[in-house]
């Protein structure tokens, strides 16, 4: 089996975190290193992905800068969302090369271990036909965007834990006009220590891997 | 020359976005250099060259979708390193088996059996034990004579009652009103008659069916065998009734007893001013009604403020068993639910998972399938301290009887706008008492004031967001 070392590096900023799976994501491609699965808490920020469109950016950059918003442009999949704590970030940093040559395939099981981890604290997620992410009653609480290089995935997936969802005002989340929502705002609060702990035992049952925790200690 | 291809990303992928070219025509590329990006369903793919050389021809441009292996640019190689073989960029499709990304689904929970009689669930768990009375088979109620005085035609309402609290066979009884039809007089005359003459009881009352379930796991529980009445004597017919007790009531008598007999019962009072939950629940409660279709009490509120309370105080969450200490590491919360001739404590598990919002909404799901007999045997089990909410009724104050195996048990009174002083004013606040009925084995007094002032504190200075 294969193996698979996880960490929650707690309130990260998006640069930091941005330049850390580079090096990762690096070093993975070279076989150094294991896949990862990297857990962080942005602060305020929204990125747009390398498809994003602007005019999906409702608030000027001034604005959002008063209202203490980082702006990122990034390379990942999908188009604007908004990060900030409460919210639980996951990064996997994985050779597809050693799972399944399949991009679709990813981002299905990705959706997979969000649907199985907010099922084991009552809620129960699905999909949207066509519409990548994790939905409950039309809303979503897990958006999902993904950069592939030679196989090796970066960025990944935003779970609502808890998550001020009044930040959305800013984007037309991914694109679509449709709402957001959060374990909060579905009656639940359960702790993030928590969620994570579901997340990493459903990563490795959907990917099949042996999940081992690695201090946080920088790479 | 080497064709660079769309290549194909995954198994059910028939077509790529490319979204961005990282070399222009002209430019020179390394192997394996990342030369252009494409886009699949949330997935930005950089894809490296197949080969080193020049980018000779670019023949898709940026944002066109095209079928996977369609040529997309042409590197010359020629002078670079030599011919190389082409299509270095496709990755192997197919290398691997197609393994859909199904996960095994944990296992649902098991279906609960939902026995054909009904079932019936008692009141609180004993030591996790199944906790399922099956009802006697579909409770032989007293057999209506009303119903097979057929041939004495319809039955007003009055005499269908009096029929049933004398127990009379009405087939017996000689109808004098229009068409036969039997008349309040008619049973008048009857009873009387009835009386008269030496009779033999009707319809003996049934003997209890013992719950088959009962017995085994009540500690030490001498469970009382409801004596088999004798039948009653003829004279005292009208002046009572006798009705075997439900299993259900069968059990909660044998509960409480129970717990009175296990527990040293003490209750503290506390009084507390929800002003601000009361100004929280005014403003919110039609948004709330609105958006989540469920009106907003103050019972989650008070739910709330326990966990809080338990999470401070662990012991008030614990249980006794033998001579030890039993902490559990779940807050499970019993609701008492009334019922029409009973009542049930149905469980909200991990309540400290939950804001006051997923409480509501828990509250009002598990009364409501309590009352229409819908819950799930694990659904009565495994909590872990419980509040009982008399308030809805009117109650100011009560002192509720602990739910074994708990330790204790918040009583909410209702509440009621009072003139209090306040800094040698008198004010109008809201107010409500507060009871905590603690097991004094485990709980000292001092222990159990402090869970309640926490309790009273996180009421009083309500902060958290309710939408």
């Amino acid at each position: 089996m294969r193996n698979c070392s996880w960490r929650d590096l707690g309130r990260m900023d998006y640069a930091e975190a941005f330049d850390l799976q580079s090096s990762l994501v690096d070093q993975r491609k070279r076989g150094e290193i294991p896949d990862q699965f990297l857990f962080v808490e942005h602060p305020h920020t929204i990125t747009l992905g390398r498809n994003g469109h602007m005019e999906n950016l409702l608030a000027h950059e001034d604005v959002l800068r008063r209202a203490g918003v980082a702006f990122h442009p990034s390379d990942r999949g999908g188009d604007i969302t908004y990060h900030g704590p409460g919210q639980i970030v996951g990064y996997p940093i994985i050779d597809l090369r050693e799972w399944k040559r399949d991009v679709v395939a990813y981002v299905r099981s990705i959706e997979q271990v969000a649907i199985d981890a907010l099922a084991d604290f009552g809620i129960s997620a699905g999909r949207l036909q066509g519409m990548t992410g994790v939905w409950v009653d039309g809303a979503k609480i897990a958006a999902i965007g993904v950069h592939i290089s030679r196989w090796i995935t970066s960025h990944g997936f935003a779970l609502n834990v808890a998550t001020d969802l009044s930040y959305f005002q800013y984007i037309v989340p991914c694109g679509l006009a449709k709402p957001v929502t959060s374990m909060a705002a579905l009656g639940n609060i359960a702790r993030r220590e928590h969620v994570i702990e579901r997340l990493v035992f459903h990563f490795g049952r959907v990917f099949d891997c042996e999940m081992a925790e690695l201090g946080a200690v920088a790479v | 020359m080497t064709d660079v291809v769309m290549p194909q990303m995954g198994e059910s992928i028939v077509e790529g976005t490319l979204t961005k070219w990282l070399k222009k025509a002209g430019d020179h590329v390394e192997r394996d250099e990342p030369l252009f990006e494409i886009s699949t369903d949330k997935v930005d793919t950089e894809i490296p060259s197949p080969a080193a050389g020049t980018l000779s021809e670019v023949l898709v441009e940026e944002g066109k979708t095209v079928g996977i292996n369609t040529v997309v640019a042409r590197i010359d190689d020629t002078g670079g390193n030599g011919a190389r073989p082409a299509a270095g960029a496709k990755p192997a499709a197919g290398a691997t088996p197609p393994a859909p990304a199904k996960s095994e689904a944990a296992a649902p929970p098991p279906a609960q059996p939902q026995a054909d009689g009904g079932q019936e669930l008692s009141v609180a768990p004993g030591k996790g034990e199944p906790d399922v009375v099956s009802s006697p088979p579909p409770a032989p109620e007293q057999p209506e004579p009303a119903e097979q005085a057929e041939a004495a035609g319809p039955l007003s309402p009055l005499v269908r009652k009096m029929a049933r609290e004398n127990n009379i066979d009405l087939s017996r009884v000689r109808g004098t009103g229009a068409g036969g039809r039997i008349t309040k007089q008619d049973v008048e005359l009857f009873l009387s008659q009835q009386q008269a003459a030496p009779r033999q009881p009707a319809a003996p009352p049934q003997a209890p069916a013992k719950p088959a379930a009962a017995a085994p796991e009540a500690p030490s529980a001498p469970v009382q065998t409801p004596p088999a009445y004798a039948p009653p004597a003829a004279a005292s017919q009208a002046k009572v009734r006798v009705e075997p007790m439900s299993a259900m009531r069968l059990k909660i008598a044998e509960h409480m007893v129970m717990s009175k007999r296990t527990s040293a019962h003490v209750t503290t009072i506390h009084k507390v001013d929800m002003t601000k939950v009361a100004r929280v629940r005014e403003r919110q409660k039609t948004d709330f009604q609105t958006r989540y279709g469920i009106s907003l009490t103050y019972l989650p509120f008070v739910v709330r403020s326990a966990v809080e309370g338990l999470r401070t105080f662990p012991l008030l969450n614990a249980s006794i068993e033998g001579n030890n200490i039993i902490y559990h590491n779940e807050i499970n919360i019993g609701i008492a639910v009334a019922l029409e001739n009973g009542l049930i404590v149905p469980v909200i598990r991990n309540a400290d998972e939950k804001n006051v919002l997923g409480l509501q909404r828990a509250i009002v799901d598990l009364a409501a399938r309590a009352r229409s007999r819908q819950l799930k045997p694990d659904e009565v089990q495994g909590g872990t301290f419980s509040i009982t909410n008399f308030g809805s009724f009117g109650s100011v104050v009560a002192t509720p009887v602990i739910n074994q195996p708990q330790v204790a048990i918040l009583g909410v009174g209702a509440v009621e706008k009072m003139p209090v002083v306040i800094d040698d004013a008198i004010a109008i606040r809201s107010i409500c008492y507060l009871s905590l009925t603690f097991d004094h084995r485990l709980i000292d007094g001092a222990l159990a004031d402090q869970f309640t002032a926490k309790v009273k504190s996180v009421l009083e200075n309500w902060s958290e967001e309710v939408l």
